[in-house]
């Protein structure tokens, strides 16, 4: 009869060498077995590296501390910890992240959500093009956005006057710089990220939910509050921790309006501490960082899930009636117009005009005007200038070649192992190898991309493992590597997306036609994965194309992207050089934006 | 053409015990049909022959050859079987035409040009389809798509042709129209075929020999009429037959080798050859349960010798068919009576029961312990 347990076998000679075969005679076992190994290999032991190394004494600090090089100690944990400097080093730096982090989620997060509605849900007019509108800014790089601010805002303090300073209007530190320049900036590049979970999640809601409420005799009010606010509540608060976590995170922004008048944030005190050491507090903090984002992520976790939390709420949209504004609508449509107006269309105005102007905040008259910034060259300079215009300068057409060359190489890089990745994931769910993929996989997504790259860098600027790993500092191959393992998480993602799409049974319909592994894998999944992959290539592309946060730590002269360009000429006070170079990566995310979504089909709502 | 023989197959999936203990033969040239509500294991059975799922336990042979054998854990790929499937998503290649479709299998066994050109013009005629072989299957409807994948499957000349609930995705009509194809198919390839489904209709209609599953074990296997004229237990007899059976608590005893019942059809000798070797009681009273099909059930308006009086509960007139329900004490019971015929509401009728077509089950054992004849 039956047994209800699973039997277990006597292990014959014949049965151990079927058992081994059956293992190494299936391909996918071993391509299993070595993304595994590769997995630990760019994950894990760099995270181990890192930290084992704020534990290490390294050569810089014999000075300071008695022992040999490769020591352990406690210094740098006690350097930021408990030192003297412990306030200005850690404690300062954390609350002002934490503070930037907690005002920006307060800003984006209503206000990404009252779009969405507004967007989705009611009869506002002109929704196709105002809803392109809105999504721009996601597309825009947060950098540019807090140079757009500088171009409004600047004022003496750092040399140059800005456009509101032109028009005579005083504009003090306080606004100009630091926390509610940093705030307001990252509110209006993150609130796109709730207006795409929440658009997302409203478009998934059958509106027959909200006119059953109707029925019920609830007015609009109570819909809104009972009814449709509880069903969006997953997509709100994922949109939630994602904006906290990743604005405290952020590098670019909190350097350029920081910076200048000392306000340190977790990120940028960072990078001073690794730029100028000691590089193991550098570290230390870097791992203050992460666990804070771990912390939050698992924190998310516990409530909603974390897989949840990070993939857009989709669905098939049910039946939707929209709901009429009536009298207010005059005024959402006026409140719409001076967001865009604000927020878009005056500061990349100004952005753009001030890259044709000879001294910024005069004006725009004739004799202001000139196309210097963009190709001119050194003697035709009004005032004493070390650059020739962009155009002239072959450190732009380095950093431009540079920026293609990355972005290029890179998200081909991730979009393939995304794939892969992806396909042993779906194939593997349920399996421990499938989960044990995804959860490696995802940790690169609990890292700021300035720790991130931190990691790698304290892993490869020495050579490891007796030169097996070969010291990377100050190399290309380095900051791909860096962008390829950062987009691990999202890549592998729409991989899986992919891969669940390709039913698994015509892959064993071609089993069973007598196909090997690498027959199937050419003949059917490579066939059909091919549009997806071309989708998530072109995301990849996109989002390596603005990064800054991540490839900044590791930038050498030889190796600049047109971010860190405009980062460095904005640091030194070539504003409008500076400019110039953004509305280029601006235009060539534009472009590649449109590209993708013509070749590939690809959605913004995808990318992050 | 070809002899399968299952033996102690058990399947898990984690702990989860899904195939148990499967014992079953098929012959060379049946086609064999697993039946059995969703979930029963037998897709399952299909995977484990097709060679898609290991078992952790039994063996395998076809032709007697050895497929499976879990002890030595050896598990032959599917491939090297000599079989070939139909999914129940059809799983057509969708960037294929239909031409490449057919032909990916025969490429890959390196046959030549004009031979696979051959094979799969001679499966699509035979599936009436070679005027799409250029299209993709997205362009093909449900039923167009079904016969691709029927093509695709014959085109390699299986010994074994595995079908997975392959109509379950197409309407009522073009449902028939299949049937009637796959049994005409199954008559000129001869190939041995094991279709899995949960439609009783399609098992009765198509097979040489039913596997009646429950629960992950094998409960009858017989032909199609046996199943139907004596399923094995009550749960096989609610199962086949649409109406459903007529299901009727009685007592039974034992007497002098006759199984003596009453019930509220009335009293039943049946004598001793009718019966099975299922346990019963040897004396004294016990529960049993008659069954009686609705067809076997005849209504007369006139009072007839040792037909049961009963009145007209409902009558439900369908055209080629009237299903009414009779009412006899507290019993209800349906008959199914062939062409139209109209009757009023507690109107008195006879009920004439053939007493030979009647089921007897032990209500304890749930088994069948008197065969109709």
């Amino acid at each position: 009869m039956s047994k209800n347990t699973l039997p277990k076998k006597p292990l014959t000679q014949k049965r151990l060498k079927n058992l081994i075969l059956n293992v190494v005679r299936n391909p996918f076992n071993m391509i299993v077995l070595v993304s595994l190994i590769v997995l630990f290999c760019l994950i894990v032991i760099p995270l181990l590296t890192m930290i084992k190394s704020t534990f290490t004494l390294a050569q810089s600090e014999l000075r300071r501390v008695d022992g040999h090089v490769g020591d352990f100690t406690l210094y740098y944990w006690k350097y930021m910890l408990t030192g003297k400097l412990s306030k200005a080093v850690l404690l300062e730096p954390l609350l002002h992240s934490l503070f930037c982090g907690a005002m920006t989620t307060l800003i984006s997060v209503p206000l990404g959500s009252v779009l969405a509605w507004l967007m989705i849900r009611t009869d506002i007019p002109g929704k196709k093009v105002l809803g392109l509108l809105v999504t721009v800014p996601y597309m825009i790089p947060s950098w540019t956005k807090a140079l757009a601010w500088l171009a409004v805002f600047r004022n003496k303090t750092s040399g140059a006057e800005g456009f509101l300073c032109g028009l005579g209007i005083p504009i003090p530190d306080w606004l100009a710089y630091g926390p509610i320049a940093i705030i307001l900036c990252m509110s209006m590049h993150y609130y796109a990220f709730s207006y795409i979970q929440v658009s997302g999640a409203l478009r998934s809601i059958n509106s027959e939910l909200e006119e059953m409420g109707e029925i019920q005799g609830a007015n609009k009010a109570q819909i809104l509050r009972h009814i449709t606010l509880p069903l969006i509540m997953p997509s709100v608060l994922s949109a939630l921790v994602m904006t906290i976590s990743k604005s405290i995170g952020t590098y670019g922004v909190a350097a350029n309006l920081g910076n200048r008048i000392g306000y340190y944030t977790l990120a940028t005190k960072m990078r001073v501490f690794i730029d100028q050491g000691p590089q193991g507090v550098g570290y230390a903090m870097s791992i203050v960082l992460v666990g804070l984002a771990a912390l939050i992520l698992v924190g998310n976790q516990r409530i909603i899930g974390v897989r949840k939390s990070y993939a857009t709420v989709g669905g098939k949209g049910g039946r939707s009636t929209l709901m009429p504004l009536g009298k207010a609508k005059k005024p959402m449509m006026a409140f719409l117009f001076v967001f865009l107006f604000l927020a878009m269309v005056m500061p990349f105005f100004v952005l753009i005009m001030e890259t044709f102007q000879v001294t910024t905040g005069a004006g725009y008259s004739m004799s202001n005007l000139t196309l210097y910034n963009w190709i001119g060259t050194p003697d035709h300079a009004e005032r004493y200038i070390n650059y020739p215009g962009i155009f002239r300068n072959p450190e732009f057409s380095s950093a431009l070649g540079n920026t293609v060359r990355l972005s290029l190489i890179a998200s081909i890089i991730t979009a393939f192992c995304g794939q892969f990745l992806g396909y042993i994931s779906s194939r593997g769910r349920g399996k421990w190898y499938g989960n044990l993929t995804e959860q490696l996989v995802f940790v690169p997504y609990l890292m700021s991309g300035v720790a991130f790259s931190t990691m790698y860098f304290s892993m490869f600027s020495t050579p490891h493992l007796g030169g097996l790993i070969p010291s990377l500092y100050g190399t290309f191959t380095l900051i791909v590597l860096t962008s390829v393992v950062k987009h691990f998480p999202f890549a592998s993602r729409s991989g899986t997306a992919n891969m669940l799409s390709i039913s698994v049974e015509l892959e064993e319909a071609a089993d069973i036609a007598g196909a090997s592994f690498w027959k199937r894998m050419t003949s059917i999944i490579i066939p059909l994965a091919k549009n997806g992959f071309i989708s998530g290539f072109m995301l990849v592309f996109i989002s390596i194309a603005k990064e800054l946060d991540l490839i900044i730590i590791m930038m050498t002269p030889t190796t600049r992207t047109l971010s860190y360009l405009a980062f460095t000429y904005s640091q030194e006070g070539y504003n409008q050089m500076s400019d110039a170079i953004s509305v280029v990566v601006l235009l060539y995310i534009l472009l590649c934006y449109i590209a993708a979504n013509k070749i590939g089909g690809a959605d913004i709502s995808k990318s992050w | 053409m070809s002899r399968i023989e299952l033996k102690h197959i058990d399947k898990f999936y984690g702990s989860n015990h899904v195939l148990r203990d499967i014992n079953l033969t098929i012959e060379d040239g049946d086609f064999m049909t697993l039946l059995g509500p969703s979930g029963c294991g037998k897709t399952t059975t299909l995977r484990v022959v097709s060679g898609l799922e290991k078992p952790q336990n039994g063996i395998m042979t076809i032709d007697g050859v050895e497929m499976i054998n879990a002890d030595d854990a050896y598990y032959a790929e599917p491939s090297k079987r000599g079989l070939n499937l139909v999914f129940q998503s059809y799983a057509l290649w969708p960037h294929m035409t239909v031409y490449d479709n057919i032909a990916f299998g025969l490429k890959i066994q390196k046959m030549d040009k004009a031979e696979i050109e051959r094979r799969v013009m001679d499966s699509l005629k035979m599936m009436r389809i070679d005027m799409y072989k250029d299209r993709y299957p997205t362009e093909l409807s449900g039923g167009q798509q079904q016969r691709v994948a029927i093509a695709r499957a014959v085109a390699s000349s299986p010994k074994l042709l595995l079908l997975d609930e392959p109509l379950s995705n197409l309407d009522a009509k073009l449902r028939i129209d299949m049937r009637a194809e796959l049994q005409r198919l199954h008559k000129q390839l001869g190939t041995t075929i094991i279709y899995v489904t949960h439609d009783q209709t399609e098992a009765l209609t198509m097979s040489t020999k039913i596997a009646l599953f429950k629960a992950g074990e094998l409960n009858q296997v017989s032909t199609p009429m046996e199943l139907y004229n004596n399923p094995i237990d009550l749960e096989a007899a609610d199962f086949i037959g649409n109406p459903r059976i007529n299901l009727i608590p009685g007592k039974a005893e034992m007497k002098g080798g006759q199984l003596v019942v009453k019930s509220e059809l009335g009293g039943h000798t049946f004598p001793g050859e009718h019966l099975t070797d299922e346990e019963r009681p040897a004396s004294g009273e016990f529960d049993c349960v008659l069954a009686v099909r609705p067809e076997q059930i005849l209504i007369s308006r006139e009072p007839v010798e040792g037909a049961l009086p009963v009145t007209v509960y409902a009558s439900q007139p369908a055209g080629s068919e009237t299903i009414v329900t009779l009412k006899a004490g507290e019993e209800e019971f349906l008959s199914k009576e062939i062409g139209q015929a109209h009757y009023e509401l507690d109107q008195q009728v006879w009920a004439i029961i053939d007493q030979n077509k009647i089921n007897v089950y032990n209500k304890e054992t749930t088994r069948l312990i008197k065969r109709a004849v």
